[in-house]
């Protein structure tokens, strides 16, 4: 195998890579965890600002 | 170490704190920085008004100012707000006090000591000739020590956290953390000759090409990823309301840090550099404008419903129009990376326009809107001082950039059109000098731009004296139980 196709295959491979990243991401599976962690900024109790909302519950 | 300001109202003295201390320090260097960093361009942007101004003193010129224009400004007053909000956002979202002990204070007086080393060296012209890797190798050591300290402090604490997730705002501190780690590093190989001279360990174009891989990640992971980071923290706070889509903010995390490795040939456009290698940085330069832009609307749609909180938020106004300003900069630098754009731009000051519309606009902009809501935390206040002041600095920052960018669009596309004007005879119909008269009225205008964003730091110093004077600090006890 020369360096080229080397090459070729390994920039299929991380294309292949990014996609699942991205099909992960938006699988609905991730819904929950996402919004657990979209919520993070506001999880303490010293905090006033916290409004706890669902990402999806407040767009217009 | 850390024990002695941050005991002050502690509920239950065995209960574990959120280490302040440092990120106080950090945050009040930020702004001292911020004032010396500014106050340098000030200056050598009034040297290229009146050349009188560089004097006889030969460390007083603009060939040895520069350097620490941009080292201050991005180094001293970039790195030290990255600390300070980094620090803060780390032990906030995972719920756990910093790691390391006594590596926390030594990233604090390590960072110290190395701008301080730079700006003695760098006047008296103690260089390596890097563009933004200028500090001899004693120095770049120390740096190399600061950050390896960072990293084991940020990821120890990330390791310790009491969350089950990581909040995306880490992921860009993480990626910016190690990025750096191996750009420096790899950047600064070199041969001492003695204390304070060394040569680059590369030859020729491989060396130019390693310095424009560190230089434009340095813009990627530095001023970019980072300050995402400080984004994806203090837009949701300030607004009130989580990010926009999360799922987005993964995404735009992976296709950022994947993406911005490969975009430095941009700066070696037409030179020794290979056409392919040329090419491919153009080509990764202008698929960066998806993720970018794809950050920015993730920033910025994060107000949907709440848009009538930029009439009477300042604060948020820094934050949204600092977005505004990383979507025109992400939108130019594609543009100018584009090799028939760059045979018109390049070496003019459109470049210069270009890198302040993302430092004044998307950076400074960021920084101050963050801190502006840092601050009252930290010292335990409901808000800062005065939000008339915030207000006056908002306009004064929004106005200097434009003006700063504008003057210098006009000056860089008349220097490329004058440059690359050629007669019948192929003769270049202007030389020059001829296109450097006519930059006086942009150069002044520049100057007046930047001169007016300065005034608007010391509207800030004054308002966070007054906010934080005769105040104690404060310290908040980390939650004990997990989320």
């Amino acid at each position: 195998m020369s360096f080229g196709l080397i090459h070729g295959l390994l920039t299929i491979l991380l294309v292949i890579l990014f996609g699942g990243i991205v099909w992960w991401a938006f699988s609905s599976r991730q819904k929950e965890r996402f919004d657990e962690a979209a919520n993070l900024p506001f999880a303490e109790d010293d905090d006033q600002s916290a409004p706890k909302r669902s990402q999806k519950g407040d767009k217009q | 170490m850390e024990t002695t300001a941050d005991t002050h109202d502690i509920k239950a003295a065995a209960q574990e704190t959120y280490d302040y201390k440092v990120v106080r320090q950090f945050t009040i260097m930020t702004i001292v920085w911020g004032i010396v960093g500014m106050l340098v361009g000030v200056i050598i942007a009034a040297q290229l008004v009146w050349p009188a101004l560089n004097t006889n003193l030969e460390w007083f010129t603009f060939g040895r100012l520069r350097p620490l224009h941009t080292n201050a400004v991005i180094f001293a007053f970039g790195g030290s707000a990255l600390f300070a909000t980094s620090y803060y956002i780390v032990q906030r979202t995972c719920q756990a006090r910093l790691f390391g002990g006594p590596l926390v204070g030594f990233t604090f007086w390590g960072w110290q000591i190395v701008i301080v080393l730079a700006a003695v060296t760098l006047p008296l012209g103690m260089t390596m000739g890097k563009e933004y890797a200028e500090l001899e190798w004693p120095i770049a050591i120390l740096i190399a020590l600061v950050w390896v300290a960072y990293a084991v402090v940020f990821f120890g604490t990330i390791l310790k956290r009491k969350v089950k997730h990581i909040y995306v705002a880490n992921w860009f501190f993480g990626a910016f953390i190690i990025v750096i780690a191996v750009l420096h590093i790899v950047n600064n190989m070199s041969m001492p000759v003695t204390l304070f001279k060394s040569y680059s360990a590369y030859p020729g174009t491989m060396d130019a090409m390693i310095q424009w891989w560190y230089g434009h990640n340095a813009v990627g992971f530095f001023l970019t990823a980072a300050f995402l980071g400080m984004m994806y923290y203090f837009v949701p706070k300030q607004a009130g309301r989580p990010i926009y889509s999360y799922r987005l903010s993964v995404v735009h995390f992976w296709a950022l840090v994947s993406l911005y490795m490969w975009a430095g040939p941009h700066h070696l456009h037409y030179t020794a550099l290979p056409d392919w290698v040329q090419s491919l940085g153009m080509v990764f330069s202008l698929i960066l404008l998806a993720p970018s832009w794809g950050g920015m609307i993730n920033g910025i749609m994060t107000l949907s419903g709440a848009w009538h909180k930029l009439r009477t938020d300042p604060i948020l106004r820094f934050l949204i129009v600092a977005l505004s300003f990383y979507g025109l900069a992400t939108f130019e630098g594609p543009m100018m990376s584009i090799k028939t754009v760059n045979a018109l731009s390049h070496y003019t000051d459109w470049t210069i326009g270009h890198v302040h519309g993302g430092a004044l606009g998307w950076v400074a902009m960021i920084t101050i809107g963050s801190l502006y809501a840092l601050i009252p935390a930290l010292w335990g206040k409901e808000k800062m001082y005065s939000i008339k002041a915030i207000e006056w600095h908002f306009w004064l920052s929004t106005i200097g950039t434009v003006m700063y960018i504008v003057s210098m669009w006009i000056a860089g596309v008349m220097q490329g059109l004058m440059w690359r004007a050629v007669n019948e005879d192929g003769t270049l119909t202007y030389n020059f000098v001829e296109s450097l008269v006519q930059m006086y009225p942009y150069y002044f205008l520049r100057f007046v731009g930047g001169f007016v964003f300065f005034l608007g730091m010391f509207i800030m110093a004054w308002n966070v004296w007054k906010t934080i004077a005769g105040t104690k600090p404060v310290t908040h006890a980390v939650p004990q139980t997990a989320h």
